[in-house]
């Protein structure tokens, strides 16, 4: 008898189509929009049209009128339950329906349920809400201004616009090396506001049972436990009596981690009108107030030796964390892992300071498409680095051979404090570099020159921190950051897993099913895999900051390990040996030195409810809690070649050459749909992606003919690489891969732009590179800085 | 909202009496190849009448403003974007939504396109972009790539990068041609 094919059965390294895309093609997914429930009413917000104000009156008699409404829910009848705030998750407070006053546009005021939509939206356009508008503050500056209105008077002891300070690194060490540096690069950033906007808004159904006192939310959330412990502390309903059922969610991407006012607003109706209360978001809702991402500045500056030696790096970054600092991240960490910057460089120290402002924006910084803050440090490292090429007159591939780690040094401390564990920098580059041609191309863009057109080529490689925890630093409102896995194999060798992440998107019925399949040759069709519902999901942290795989993932091998080790106990007993002289090969147990005599696992399975040993606890489940030892460490070169035409300012991209190392891949195909989707997001934010606001504080970016979101038409093709670097620590060598490119890709298109105008003198353009802001670059040989200005003429 | 002719007396589909004086229009519209007279409001989405009116909850609500595309259908066989159609525009026309795609033994090529090449993710774009590239490939069976890009140009998704979305396409072009066993 020979051992199975793992590939055949659906196994590690297996492009198993996905088992999720039968019901998606048919239409027949269960998004939380799709759910009815007998005696359902619907909920509507109503939002704040202005940026910061006082709120004098709320009238909502006329909204009580309308037949078919049958809730009008203000601030104040929220504080009388004390529900008018409510917990972040960076330990701040934040309005569920104002009070006092309002600090941001769009924020929420009221709420109105009625039997349908309609009716609700009819209520809420008959409440009459008198303001007395306050001076509004959009831009740390004026967050920091002498004179700034207190945005958060609402705060005991918070007599400035502060919202936190943070430090890490050697300060004195860094100075010593800046002081004997040959020169020294300076580079100035912004990173625009930017939103996640997957294409479905959130929502969520609360559905309170009077009789059984349970409270059941469907609800668009990548993290259901967590909300079930927010809505437990913060509603004070106990834990047992609440379920959260996370169905189908039409992507994530960071936003649908947060708690947000609807959710809790639609529970507390269904509790007082004990009916189920659905609140489905619009798509400006989304956008002007759900967790945003970014919006970061940055002054750094990068000691440097003349032959490209980087000896150290200093830079302190502010973030416009809007009126309430609900940054889904770590808590030890105010700037999220910001200080992952330069992880895959060899630095030997390095200083980061860091300021929060509070401003009359929409709260968020979300880990949008990224570890915390992660996007945000690896482009400004990735625009440091070129921006020092440049001014050493040195070659942009060159200066990071020279820095990059060497495969001899790992795993290496960075001078921040992360332990890199693993990689093949130096391969990885290089493969991109052949991929694109980059001699060739070198030459090409000189030739072009000759001829008056603007070719450029980026570079940007970078690692990322991927898959908190390890518990020790990581924990999330003191949760600490670890995931499960629960599997049963039935009877007859077919299974259920269930784990503690949920997928939006990620293909986690199909990708998990491949490990359990790795690990007990079961084939992946045999096992159906289950998440969302914290009922009988166990307990995990869901599913973003491309976490899945580095700890759920990494529990689902564990706890099928435990599965193997019992069932090797059952087919010693089958096959009448003791434990000890039973032998292991994909899908079945066999006598050493008797291959022919053996138990296969669905044999096993079958022991375990029909025929186990005498005291021996009958079937065969278990479940595993994981516990990461360290975060993972994929790598990543991404090389853009772009034409800028210098009569319009308009840029294209000829080519994408993309090389990732994410360790084993579990399902190739899924993986490079990943990546791909992530380039895509990397493209939009240097190109054409972002959110602003005018002075008075309006958003612009509150729609999707403002938003502006690549189509099929702009998209440029790719082209993928891969390098296969296991990962030290995790069980089946895996790395987390879902965000790399999103979070390593900007710096590729916009080092590729400014290598097009490199000899203009222009050094920066912040993003995006809308056209206009290249063309001005062009006219004027300056930087473009900061976010592009909103012209109210 | 919506009512049914002759199979529900009440207006609203969780059962709640119709309110006097809403004023309420006739319509007869063929979905998915199934003639329905229902009594709508004149202010009622088309997207709604399908989703909550008829069950037929493929057809998502994404952006609100005819930008997104995951609310298309097919009226007459033209992709209508119906978060922006009144449900009374549709009186006497045909809709087709993803529900009337292939049937269940047998998936449409476009369907099955998406599968094999990993055309979607989350999902949620997919039903709007499988009945654009319908449309596409009715009018234009052997399209190019770009001819592809540009049909579906209209349809936002956020996860795959379109790459996939595209082999998709061109994966049912080739199988309606025979061309893929």
């Amino acid at each position: 008898m020979t051992a199975l094919d793992e590939v055949k059965i659906g196994g590690l390294g297996s492009s198993r189509l996905r088992v999720e895309d039968n019901r998606f093609i048919r239409g027949r997914g269960n998004y939380t929009d799709d759910i009815t429930l007998p005696g359902m009413l619907h909920m509507e917000i109503l939002r704040s049209p202005l940026a910061h104000a006082r709120i004098t009156s709320i009238d909502t008699s006329k909204a009580w009128e309308i037949p078919g409404v049958r809730m009008v829910l203000t601030g104040e009848m929220m504080a009388q339950r004390n529900l008018a705030w409510m917990p972040t998750l960076s330990y701040d407070t934040q309005a569920v329906l104002a009070t006092d006053k309002v600090r941001f546009q769009g924020q929420e005021v009221c709420v109105v349920v009625a039997d349908d939509p309609y009716i609700a939206k009819d209520g809420c356009e008959a409440i009459v809400v008198e303001y007395e508008p306050l001076p509004p503050i959009v831009s740390p500056e004026q967050s920091m201004a002498p004179d700034a209105p207190l945005i958060r008077d609402d705060k005991e002891g918070q007599h400035d616009n502060t919202c936190y300070r943070w430090e890490v690194g050697d300060r004195e060490a860094t100075e010593r090396a800046f002081a004997g540096a040959d020169a020294v690069s300076r580079l100035k950033l912004h990173y625009p506001r930017s939103h996640p906007s997957p294409i479905e808004c959130c929502g969520s159904i609360a559905d309170y049972n009077p009789a059984t006192q349970k409270l059941t939310v469907y609800m668009t959330t990548q993290a259901p436990h967590i909300i079930r412990a927010a809505v437990a502390l913060v509603a004070e309903l106990p834990e047992h009596m609440i379920r959260i059922v996370s169905p189908d969610i039409g992507g994530g991407f960071g936003n649908k981690v947060p708690v947000y006012p609807g959710y809790v607003a639609a529970i507390l109706c269904s509790i007082l009108l004990g009916r189920p209360v659905k609140w489905i978001e619009d798509k400006s809702g989304n956008l002007i107030s759900t967790g945003f991402g970014r919006d970061m500045y940055l002054d750094s500056e990068m000691a440097l030796r003349s032959d490209g030696k980087i000896l150290a790096v200093r830079f302190s970054a502010d973030t416009d964390q809007g009126a309430f600092f609900a940054d889904a991240q770590p808590s030890k960490f105010k700037i999220g892992l910001l200080h992952s910057a330069f992880a895959c460089y060899d630095i030997p120290t390095g200083y980061i300071s860091a300021r929060g402002h509070y401003t009359n924006k929409a709260p968020g910084g979300v880990a949008y498409r990224c570890s915390f803050r992660v996007t945000e440090a690896m482009f400004f490292q990735e625009r440091m680095v070129q921006a020092a090429a440049v001014d050493l007159g040195m070659d942009q591939a060159e200066i990071r051979r020279r820095n990059l780690l060497r495969d001899d040094q790992f795993p290496h401390r960075t001078a921040f404090g992360f332990l890199v564990d693993s990689g093949q920098y130096g391969k990885c580059l290089q493969l991109g570099l052949d991929a694109i041609g980059y001699q060739d191309f070198k030459h090409e863009q000189e030739e072009a020159r000759k001829r008056g057109r603007r070719l450029g080529i980026g570079i940007s490689t970078m690692t990322e921190p991927l898959g908190a925890g390890n518990s020790r630093e990581y924990d999330i409102l003191g949760i600490k950051m670890f995931d499960s896995a629960e599997l049963r194999v039935h009877m007859t060798g077919k299974a259920i897993l269930r784990t503690g992440a949920k997928t939006q998107g990620q293909g986690h019925e199909t990708t998990w099913a491949q490990i359990v399949s790795h690990e007990l040759g079961i084939p992946a069709a045999d096992v159906i895999v289950e998440e969302g519902d914290t009922d009988t999901a166990p307990f995990g942290m869901g599913t973003y900051a491309s976490r899945s795989t580095p700890v759920a993932g990494a529990a689902v091998a564990m706890v099928s390990r435990k599965i193997r080790a019992k069932a090797r106990k059952l087919a010693a007993h089958l096959l009448e040996v003791s434990e000890e002289d039973v032998e292991w090969e994909l899908g079945r147990f066999f006598v050493r030195g008797a291959p022919d005599r053996g138990a296969t696992i669905q044999e096993c399975a079958m022991a375990a409810y029909s025929n186990m040993p005498d005291g021996m606890e009958p079937g065969l489940e278990n479940n595993a809690y994981y516990d990461p030892p360290n975060l993972t460490w994929p790598f990543a070169c991404y090389i853009a070649t772009v034409e800028v035409d210098p009569e319009t300012g308009v840029w294209d991209v000829m080519r994408l050459v993309a090389v990732d190392d994410c360790g084993v891949r579990i399902n190739p195909m899924v993986v490079e749909g990943q990546i791909m989707g992530g380039l895509t997001e990397a493209y939009a934010m240097s190109n054409m992606q972002f959110q602003t606001y005018d002075a008075e504080g309006n958003m612009v970016g509150s729609n999707y003919m403002d938003y502006l979101l690549p189509t099929s038409w702009e998209t440029p093709g790719f082209e993928l690489h891969e390098v296969t670097t296991p990962c030290p620590h995790h069980p089946i060598g895996a790395k987390g891969v879902g965000e790399c490119a999103a979070v390593g890709g900007p710096a590729a298109f916009v080092n590729a732009v400014m290598n097009a105008l490199e000899d203009t003198g222009v050094r920066n353009i912040d993003m995006p590179l809308l056209p206009d802001r290249v063309w001005q670059a062009l006219q004027d040989g300056q930087d473009v800085s900061g976010a592009p200005p909103v012209r109210n003429d | 909202m919506y009512n049914e002719t002759n199979t529900s007396t009440y207006s609203r589909g969780n059962g709640i009496p119709k309110e006097d004086g809403v004023d309420e229009r006739r319509i007869t519209v063929t979905v998915n190849g199934e003639r329905r007279v229902v009594e709508v409001e004149p202010r009622l989405l088309l997207a709604h009448l399908l989703r909550e009116g008829l069950a037929l909850r493929g057809t998502h609500l994404g952006c609100d403003t005819t930008n997104c595309g995951a609310c298309t259908v097919l009226v007459d066989g033209t992709p209508v974007k119906a978060c922006t159609m009144l449900a009374v525009q549709a009186d006497g026309h045909e809709v087709t939504t993803v529900e009337g795609l292939g049937t269940p033994s047998e998936l449409d090529p476009v369907q099955e396109g998406f599968t094999v090449e990993h055309g979607l993710q989350c999902g949620f774009c997919t039903p709007g972009m499988m009945l654009t590239a319908k449309a596409l490939l009715e009018r234009n069976p052997d399209p190019t790539e770009e001819d592809v890009r540009w049909a579906l140009s209209g349809n936002l998704c956020r996860c795959t990068g379109y790459q996939n979305i595209v082999k998709s396409v061109l994966w049912a072009a080739e199988k309606q041609k025979g061309a893929v066993a």
